[in-house]
């Protein structure tokens, strides 16, 4: 059996970063990852990123992800392995079970980094199982990956920033968005973000949902109306919209399952996605020597992921051995700074309640 | 605080514009930035890609953007740095009916130099016929393009986005 001492689950930016930091201090890393090639979410970012100039902000997540994944290949403290996906941890006999291409494998990691990221969050309407109806990280592969089109006319739910992303880089790829709807009455992602789909034409409807999506064999169009307070639709506030594509950017949740099957403590805290694992600062979980990060950990943005992978690869190798204590604790202490800045704003306040909910629980464990 | 209108519609308010105009003395003696950005939000480059110093340090990552009109020169940097694609520099004292707008640009093909662009405004609408005067591509990997129109002196502070109507075929890349 394999044996490695870091492996980590998951090469999108959380991943690679942890690599990064744990491969710096000489320990060996395994990295895997069910796409090809690391990178993850970010091979589909068009777009510039937010944060501070000397991390990469106003650089397209695609060149980012190409600098990360280079940077990880030149990196000989790293192996990738690719088309592999992770199947189960089992603590006892500290075995990571793998499917590779040449079929099912296990690994004996000496630390395990869980960075798989998260999924899609669905929605009840009739017609959501005809064709045309996507999820926005569909689409972003269909467009910004493969170079195909996901229809002509697109409806889009959700305005967090993936719905206002997707539905700008929609109309760059040629294609018209009809409309964003949104539930809530205010509009959920950045208000930059907003503008400049605005600017482009395309109305956003708060306090609007989908009623249906209809059609034959595929979508030929969608009813959209007024919602109330409580979310119940008011009828005579329909609208018809002629479109082939429902895309929807309804939330993510966090890709948990590997963490329940290997017996991590969870705990449900909405304002960080619904059930997460329960993490130290170290982002270590109640599984000695199992870390987190990125949006397993809490939905948030590839700034933070990045920042968190960092400290988890930190973290990782610190407890190797392989730092030196002072220069764990100054690092340490720096990549929570820099989260705990990236936080600071107002856009971040449920995150930031969401992880005082998550300390509170550390707390009373401590105190147990 | 933010304005409920800009969180509701993604348009600002009246009042956020306004707050972003510089005096009149100030209009009239050249191009000036204007940033649209109202919302407190982990971001830094464009305080980075300002070379006289007219965006102010940031203390922390999440403030808005402070401008220093003395030092600003209208040059337009700032404009292509922007992740958020907030940022436009006017210039009102470019003819006597016309002023010029530099906007952040991200489609293909891009426009050509003279082209002819429909005017539009905050909410995409059409607001009037204008002219490509300088198309400055984005720098490489994947920069953002910055065009600057002609378009009526009246329209300075209402014009923020052009449909192309002259492609140049010049490709970003």
């Amino acid at each position: 059996m394999k044996k490695t001492e870091v492996a980590i689950v998951g090469a999108g930016p959380a991943g690679i970063c942890a690599a990064l930091e744990a491969a710096s201090y000489g320990v060996e890393v395994t990295l895997i990852d069910r796409g090809e090639a690391p990178g993850g979410q970010l091979v589909k970012q068009t777009h510039k990123f937010f944060g501070w100039h000397e991390k990469s902000a106003g650089t397209r997540g695609i060149i980012i992800a190409q600098d990360l994944a280079k940077k990880a290949k030149e990196d000989p403290n790293i192996y990738f392995l690719g088309s592999t996906e992770a199947l189960g941890y089992y603590q006892d006999d500290g075995v990571l079970l793998v499917e590779t291409p040449d079929g099912i494998k296990g690994i004996k990691p000496e630390r395990l980094v869980i960075a798989a990221g998260a999924s899609e969050k669905m929605l009840l309407f009739p017609g959501n199982d005809l064709p045309g109806v996507y999820g926005a990280g569909a689409v972003q592969t269909l467009m910004n990956v493969y170079g195909v089109r996901p229809g002509q006319n697109v409806l889009m739910i959700g305005s967090g920033n993936i719905g206002l992303i997707v539905s700008y880089q929609l109309v760059q790829a040629g294609v018209h968005v009809e409309a964003v709807v949104e539930g809530l009455p205010q509009i959920g992602g950045y208000a930059v973000h907003a503008s400049k789909i605005r600017r482009l034409g395309i109305p956003i409807l708060t306090r609007h949902s989908i009623k249906e999506a209809y059609g034959g064999r595929y979508v030929e169009g969608a009813v959209i109306w007024e919602i109330d307070d409580n979310w119940q639709g008011i009828p005579g506030t329909e609208q018809d919209l002629k479109v082939d594509v429902v895309c929807l950017a309804v939330g993510l949740s966090p890709l948990c399952e590997f963490l329940w099957q290997a017996g991590a403590e969870m705990s449900y805290i909405p304002a960080l996605g619904g059930f997460v694992p329960i993490y130290d600062e170290n982002m270590e979980t109640t599984l000695k020597g199992v870390y987190v990060a990125g949006d397993v950990a809490s939905i948030e943005e590839a700034s933070t992921a990045m920042a968190e992978g960092y400290l988890a690869g930190l973290a990782a190798a610190h407890s190797l051995g392989k730092v030196p204590e002072d220069e764990f604790k100054s690092k340490k202490q720096a990549y929570a700074t820099e989260l705990e800045q990236l936080r600071a704003g107002p856009t971040s306040e449920k995150i930031v309640s969401g992880l005082s909910v998550l300390r509170e629980q550390i707390g009373k464990r401590v105190s147990l | 605080m933010m304005d409920d209108v800009l969180l509701t519609t993604g348009i600002p308010s009246r009042e956020q514009i306004e707050s972003r105009v510089p005096p009149k003395e100030r209009r009239e003696k050249g191009p000036f930035v204007v940033i649209e950005c109202f919302q407190e939000i982990p971001c830094d480059p464009c305080y980075h890609s300002c070379r006289f110093g007219a965006i102010r340090e940031f203390e922390s990552i999440n403030d808005i953007p402070e401008v220093d009109l003395d030092k600003c020169t209208g040059c337009g940097i700032c404009v292509g740095s922007c992740p958020g694609l907030a940022i436009f520099v006017v210039d009102e004292t470019f003819s006597e009916t016309e002023c010029l707008i530099a906007l952040p640009y991200e489609f293909i093909p891009l426009p050509a130099k003279g082209g002819e662009v429909l005017l539009l405004n905050r909410a995409g609408e059409e607001v009037g016929k204008g002219k490509v005067h300088i198309v400055v591509p984005g720098k490489k990997p994947a920069g953002t393009s910055v065009i600057w129109v002609r378009a009526p002196k009246e329209l300075s502070m209402e014009v923020r986005n052009v449909k192309v109507l002259t492609e140049g075929g010049a490709r970003c890349e």
